[in-house]
């Protein structure tokens, strides 16, 4: 028995009138945990009843405590007739668990229902007594964190990076049990909610378990998701990062003082730095492992139609400790990659060596080799046994497989920025998996073996060294040109490169960077079964190819070289099929300048159309031209040279491996490489090329003051204010019938192009603004349907602030150099630098540049520095200390009271809600917030909620259902955060909304999952006034989080 | 082809003031969106007119959903489904109970009746005003009077309390309630000439002075309704012309007090005794709920009227309505010298406020 859960109901206010004869309500609440419920007193004929209940206590285990949501249901009590539900409040007790999150949960929470919404709010207090137990079988795994972050938390330090964890568990979908033809809908939505819940604590649970074993005490990335399957049941599945984590204890002294006085809810908030390791943390070496759920793969009725290709090696999976792991890539034979495989995986196969971060500590990520992704079409099938998922999990376990076999043949050991998605209609499923073939640095793994397989070991400049190819390059996987690094010149890097991670914050990179996507739709014929899944799985290599050619495109024609953040979405439908492929292209300083596009045309001889192709040229150059000025990309002149190339001709050619696995058996990566093109040269040979190059033009620009990218952060941008503005949009197009697939192909890119205009409209208050980690999902909900929901921050940014910032910055740290054009000529030196700008030489620079550079991405300029003494240089320095001087004048006004400043600019956007008894809850799909510090993650949130209306067109139509329904998922969101004690969600993302409606019967449905981190964060000018003036800092950091 | 579903949902709900005004006058997403083209946002924002059409259906969306907040206040600032800054709540509450003047002054002191709000649709015709929007405003109306009709303690507080208006609004609406309750005649075409803010200040007077309320914020019964008591005792002030020796002793105390400091002295004198006899009249009148309704028209029939006749400039009319109540507290046998304060305080300045030159 070791938990006891204790739950008091406080009050309820705006409930709905139950009675129309009173106008009024007589509510009670049941509180159920479990099997067991209690109820409290019925509050006579009031809209605001005062429950004030005792405290109701459930003994429980702590696998229910982990699996378990708490319900809590507001009745309306009727004499003469059942009892009529007012709406239901589920809380997931699971950051009550561990002991660095919350403490206990009190708020106003909304009282939901599946019909009619919110109705009302309800104020509960949670808490939970837990006792450990250090039983080495148990089944819980309380303690374990659990972060949606794809980067090691801000307040925590990674020790130990164990790698992936996954888990999936599967029931029969409630929707499509029998007993649902005699429910009500509302019956049958809190049915599946509850199961929802269920899962993922089980699910959860079961992940916690593994990252025990692995002597892992958190997850970070945690990703879950759920399929629904419709007839043949629900998934829910999640992957993640297992890592020792430790809380940052040198947090500056200060800052202890806003967290004792600290205002939020939790009121027995410890002191910071009180967090030595947790109980189950410190648990030593991992024991040997016992078997895990996916080990064994029965050759089962499987409706792959591949496995044949697979079975061999997934059933010898012989699991060892992890301890003795062999090395991972020692083969260096890419094609042989499967065969050896087949003999390393005794050593290997218990642990995937894949990460889903996208953001690594510094010295972690030592070189990046590409993006490897893998799709697999199959067929789905009853579930029989929900307690033996074996079919799922050996799909995904062959399409892992073979992404680390992709990674191999990269050279590379690892996977980071690693993740899987699936796509289902009817019974077609597409099952997808992606991400960044790499080599990690051993420092924060266990497996000792790997070191000594490092060939890179020697430390390079952090600039550029991600960048520098981990394959042989006499042996390279794929036709590639390759160049001496531009920042090292030391070692070889390739024109261009893809990734799906985060730009690493210590990259040098050239400009800004933007959004950049491919968007593609293929018509296909209705088919059912096997010959719809064939058909699909031949369309599936032709649409990759189509979305990484626009890909490459685009990017040469914004003049840049490389992708993050490159996430590729494919959709399927009964007639169609659907691509978007999302990045962030950039200027990477150590990669060659792209070359240009050149449209060759195939036949020669009619001169209007030479005059047709010369003006096509002529505007291509042109935008080219203008996308550099545009993102700032001017990078320094430096001498062509192309070494070591192992092809005679420089090709266009891909980094993107993929296959599918009809034709996994043979490993097959389709060369992307375009065939005997020359590179960049784009060949109109029909219509649709011209087609091809009409849309790369019209993607229209981002209007003045915008910038855009999917990924965290901006390059080039740092001044960011605290104005922060989180949104969703969600737009569903209707097609007509017959459409070809260029009309279809035009019809997805305006509403891709046109949501975006919408959004800088909507946004442009905000401007100089940049919207950040912009995540497109497409989903074809009915034939003739194209849905696509966006999820996007908008973050403004100080544009005149710029110099200035740099000017405080500069006077405090001895080097700041920005990529900026402007700021790349701000070389820092000290004031009287100025004087003696004449007797500046490279000598004197290296030892002001061998201090580090305390902000900013910069370029490194120590070892820039160092190995540059030509005249070139000198002059640039000239240059340098001439802006900086007159730099100097202009902003030395501006700075004269930088802190107070900063104060107004914080309590503007703090908005402290004087007058109000609702908290500010900022939400972000950011893993931080800007001029804050998080000082506290509370716990996850995942949350998981249906909607249904039978009067739509009273509800305002499908756009106003879905409005409502999405303001009362934030307004859900928002107040389990503040209970919580919290005043953020970070890393927050919708990651379904699954939207139906049948407007002649006036019904829809709405699906939506959300899931989030819980925090607690402190403005930065606030934790600088404590450390000035520890009494009224306190009062005021209390006064904004009362209000916030 | 067609866009079947757009939404754009904030965490911070995002409302464009421009749009909200255009929502609030009543205008249609399609005239609203050719508003807003003519006013230029398009070549400032490099949007379309396809753009423009999504963002003003989506605001409308917005409003429509808060609308139901915003018929109590309160609760906006309670309620958990959007986030708004505080500032941008009260920007919302201000302007949705803001009113047109026009508008006002055709159903002031009209019952907040249902046949009333029938003939909205000929008020929208007269004014120009969107039936939509009367709509609101007569709501707006309706909805304060009930809430402080209820009410103790003072009107405007009330008002300010429980719609958390700003102060010179409440006391706008102050005065529509005041004058819905006692009905008071506004329409005729002799009043035609008197702005809102004109009985809007009356309003204030009559509230401050002549209700329960103003000589005792603890009573049971409140602002809107005058204080009985008073109105029986100014019927004691009658003997000011009916004793005609009183009569005549006032007129020579006035001109006495006038004589050489006015131009138009002689008007006064030939009129004393109309002019005097109208507003003892109106005072003694006032116990019956008819006549107080005819309290405006009485004003300007009585006094007013014959005043402008006689070209008598505000200094004139003030002068002459200082030394007349003044002068009736020497006048020996006159005993009712604070019911004729509180009420002459009252006339005068309605008076003053409704003179216009």
């Amino acid at each position: 028995m070791p938990g006891k859960l204790k739950a008091k109901i406080v009050a309820g206010r705006h409930l709905p009138v139950m009675d129309r004869a009173s106008d009024l309500t007589d509510a009670f609440v049941e509180v159920k945990f479990g099997n067991t419920t209690f109820k409290t007193d019925v509050y006579p004929k009031s809209l605001n009843p005062q429950w004030n209940s005792e405290w109701f206590k459930f003994e429980v285990d702590d696998e229910d405590l982990q699996d378990e949501p708490l319900q809590i249901t507001v009745l309306d009590h009727d004499t003469y007739s059942a009892n009529d539900a007012i709406g239901k409040v589920y809380i997931d007790i699971d950051p009550l668990l561990c002991s660095e999150a919350a403490t206990v949960i009190s708020g106003w929470l909304p009282i939901y229902d599946t019909i009619h919404g919110i109705r009302g709010e309800i104020n509960v207090l949670v808490k939970v007594d837990l006792f450990n137990d250090l039983n080495r079988f148990r089944q819980s795994s309380c303690g374990v964190k659990f972060f949606c972050t794809t980067s090691i938390p801000r307040c925590y330090r990674a020790i130990m990076v164990h790698g992936f964890v996954e888990e999936l568990v599967v029931n029969e979908d409630p929707e499509y049990q029998w007993i649902d033809r005699i429910r009500t809908p509302r019956a049958s939505n809190e049915a599946r909610q509850r199961l929802i819940f269920l899962m993922s604590g089980e699910l959860q649970r079961k992940i916690g378990l593994k990252v025990l074993e692995m002597g892992g005490n958190a997850v970070v990335g945690y990703l879950q998701c759920f399929d629904l399957e419709g007839e043949s049941g629900l998934v829910v599945r999640a992957i993640g990062t297992a890592c020792t984590l430790e809380k940052i204890s040198t947090f500056p002294a200060t800052a202890t003082h806003p967290s004792n006085s600290s205002p939020s809810k939790d009121m027995k908030e410890p002191v910071f730095g009180e967090e030595a390791p947790g109980v189950p943390l410190s648990s030593g070496p991992p024991t040997p492992l016992r078997a895990q759920t996916f080990s064994s793969f029965s050759p089962s009725k499987s409706y792959s139609r591949q496995s044949s290709s697979s079975d061999t090696e997934l059933s010898l999976t012989p699991k060892t400790g992890m301890g003795s792991g062999g090395s991972a890539g020692k083969d260096a034979g890419p094609l042989k990659a499967l065969l050896k495989q087949q003999t390393q995986s005794a050593l290997e196969q218990r642990e995937y060596p894949f990460f889903t971060l996208t953001v690594f500590p510094p010295g972690f990520l030592l070189h990046v080799g590409g993006v490897v992704s893998a799709r697999s079409v199959k067929l789905l099938d009853r579930i029989h046994n929900p307690d033996e998922p074996e079919t799922r999990d050996a799909w995904w376990e062959e399409i892992r497989q073979e992404i680390k076999s992709h990674a191999k043949s990269l050279g590379c050991h690892a996977v980071v920025g690693y993740s899987e998605s699936t796509s289902i209609c009817e019974e077609v499923c597409i099952l997808s998996a992606s991400g960044t073939a790499a080599i990690l640095s051993s420092r924060f793994m266990q497996d000792g073996p790997l070191d000594t397989e490092l060939r890179f070991e020697e430390v390079v400049s952090p600039g550029c060294g991600f960048c520098h190819i981990p394959y042989d390059e006499l042996n390279i996987p794929f036709p590639a040109q390759l160049t001496y690094c531009y920042c090292c010149r030391r070692y070889k890097v390739p024109d261009v490169l893809f990734t799906t991670i985060d730009l690493p914050t210590e990259a040098s990179v050239t400009g800004k960077g933007c959004l950049i996507q491919a968007r593609l739709c293929r018509t296909k014929k209705k088919a059912q079964g096997e010959v719809n899944a064939t058909a699909i799985s031949n369309l599936l290599p032709f649409l990759e190819y189509e979305l990484h050619t626009q890909l490459m495109n685009k990017l040469k024609l914004r003049g840049m070289n490389a992708l993050f953040g490159l996430r590729i979405q494919i959709s399927v439908g009964e007639t169609m099929l659907l691509g978007l492929a999302s990045a962030t292209g950039v200027y990477l300083t150590a990669l060659p300048s792209p070359g240009g596009i050149q449209i060759v045309g195939k036949t020669p001889s009619d001169i209007t159309y030479e005059q047709h192709i010369s003006n096509m040229q002529k505007k291509i150059n042109d935008t080219i031209t203008k996308n550099k000025e545009l993102y700032e990309i001017n990078p320094p002149e430096v001498v062509e040279e192309i070494i070591g190339s192992p092809i005679p001709e420089p090709r266009q050619r891909s980094r993107l491996f993929r296959s599918h696995s009809e034709s996994s058996d043979d490993v097959s990566e389709i060369d992307l490489s375009h065939g005997k093109k020359d590179a960049f040269v784009l060949e109109i040979d029909d219509t649709d090329a011209v087609e091809d190059i009409h849309a790369l033009l019209t993607d229209s620009p981002t209007p003045a003051g915008f910038y855009s990218c999917n990924t965290e952060i901006m390059p080039g941008i740092q001044n960011w204010t605290s104005a922060i503005q989180m949104f969703t949009s969600v737009r569903v197009f209707r097609l007509n019938a017959n459409l070809t697939n260029q009309g279809l192909n035009k019809i997805f890119s305006d509403l891709c192009e046109n949501l975006l205009k919408s959004l800088y409209f909507k946004l442009r208050s905000m401007v100089p603004c940049c919207l950040c980690h912009l995540n497109f999902t497409v989903a074809i909900p009915e034939d003739e349907l194209i849905q696509v929901a966006v999820t996007a921050v908008a973050l403004s940014f100080d544009k005149e602030q710029t110099l200035e910032n740099g000017k405080q910055s500069g006077e405090k740290t001895p080097i700041k150099a920005i990529t900026e054009n402007d700021e790349q000529l701000q070389f820092n030196l000290e004031l009287n630098a100025e004087t003696s700008s004449s007797s500046i030489s490279p000598k004197g620079l290296s030892e002001v540049g061998s201090h580090p550079s305390a902000r900013a991405p910069s370029v490194d300029y120590s070892s820039f520095a160092d190995r540059c003494s030509s005249w070139i240089e000198q002059l640039k320095l000239k240059a340098h200390t001439i802006r900086r001087g007159s730099v100097k004048t202009t902003s030395s006004m501006e700075k004269a009271s930088p802190l107070p400043e900063g104060r107004s600019r914080s309590l503007r956007s703090n908005r402290s809600y004087s007058g109000s008894s609702v908290a500010v809850v900022k939400m972000t799909p950011l893993s931080f917030i800007p001029g804050a510090k998080i000082i506290k993650y509370l716990g996850i949130i995942n949350m998981f909620f249906i909607r249904e209306t039978s009067s739509l067109r009273e509800e305002g139509g499908v756009s106003g259902f879905l409005h409502t329904f999405i303001a009362e998922v934030f307004a859900m969101v928002r107040a389990h955060v503040a209970a919580l004690g919290g005043n953020a969600v970070v890393s927050y993302s919708m990651k379904e909304c699954v939207f139906m409606e049948n407007p002649n019967k006036n019904q829809a449905q709405c699906l939506i999952n959300v899931s989030g981190d819980a925090v607690i964060f402190v403005r930065e000018s606030e934790l600088e006034l404590t450390s000035v003036q520890p009494q009224s800092a306190t009062t005021q950091t209390s006064n904004g989080g009362e209000g916030t | 082809m067609s866009v079947e579903l757009d939404v754009f949902v904030g965490n911070t709900t995002i409302m464009d003031k421009e749009v909200y005004q255009l929502w609030l006058n009543g205008y249609t997403v399609n005239d609203a969106v050719k508003v807003r083209i003519e006013g230029g946002v398009m070549e400032e924002c490099e949007a379309s007119a396809e753009v423009l059409l999504s963002d003003t259906m989506d605001q409308y969306r917005t409003f429509q959903m808060c609308e139901r907040l915003l018929h109590h206040p309160a609760k906006l600032a309670n309620q958990l489904l959007f986030q708004i800054p505080p500032d941008r709540q009260a920007m919302l509450i201000e302007r949705y109970y803001a009113f047109d003047d026009l508008f006002v002054r055709e159903v002031l002191g009209k019952k907040l009746s249902k046949g009333t709000k029938k003939d909205l649709d000929d008020v929208s015709t007269k004014t120009g005003i969107t039936l939509k929007s009367c709509r609101r405003q007569f709501d707006n109306f309706k909805r304060v009077f009930k809430v402080v009709e209820e009410l103790k303690g003072p009107l405007v507080e009330n008002i300010r309390q429980h719609f958390l208006l700003p102060d010179q609004l409440a006391r706008d609406y102050a005065a529509i309630v005041f004058f819905a309750n006692n009905r008071f005649e506004t329409g005729k075409k002799k009043l035609q000439y008197l702005t809102f803010q004109d009985f809007a200040f009356c309003a204030g007077q009559l509230i401050n002075n002549w209700t329960l309320g103003a000589v005792d914020n603890m009573m049971e019964d409140m602002d809107v309704d005058l204080d009985k008591e008073f109105l029986q005792d100014l019927k004691d002030l009658k003997i000011l012309i009916t004793d005609k020796d009183l009569l005549d002793q006032h007129k020579s105390l006035v001109c006495t007090a006038l004589r050489g400091k006015t131009n138009v002295y002689n008007e006064m004198e030939a009129n004393f005794k109309n002019l005097s006899r109208g507003l003892v009249n109106i005072a003694a009148k006032l116990i019956n709920a008819k006549d107080v309704r005819d309290f405006f028209i009485d004003l300007v029939e009585k006094f007013i009227e014959p005043c402008r006749s006689d070209k008598w400039t505000s200094i004139d009319m003030n002068l002459y309505l200082t030394h007349y109540t003044n002068s009736a507290h020497i006048l020996d046998t006159f005993k009712h010298h604070a019911v004729w304060t509180r009420y002459m305080g009252v006339i005068k300045s309605c008076i003053l406020r409704l003179y216009h030159d």
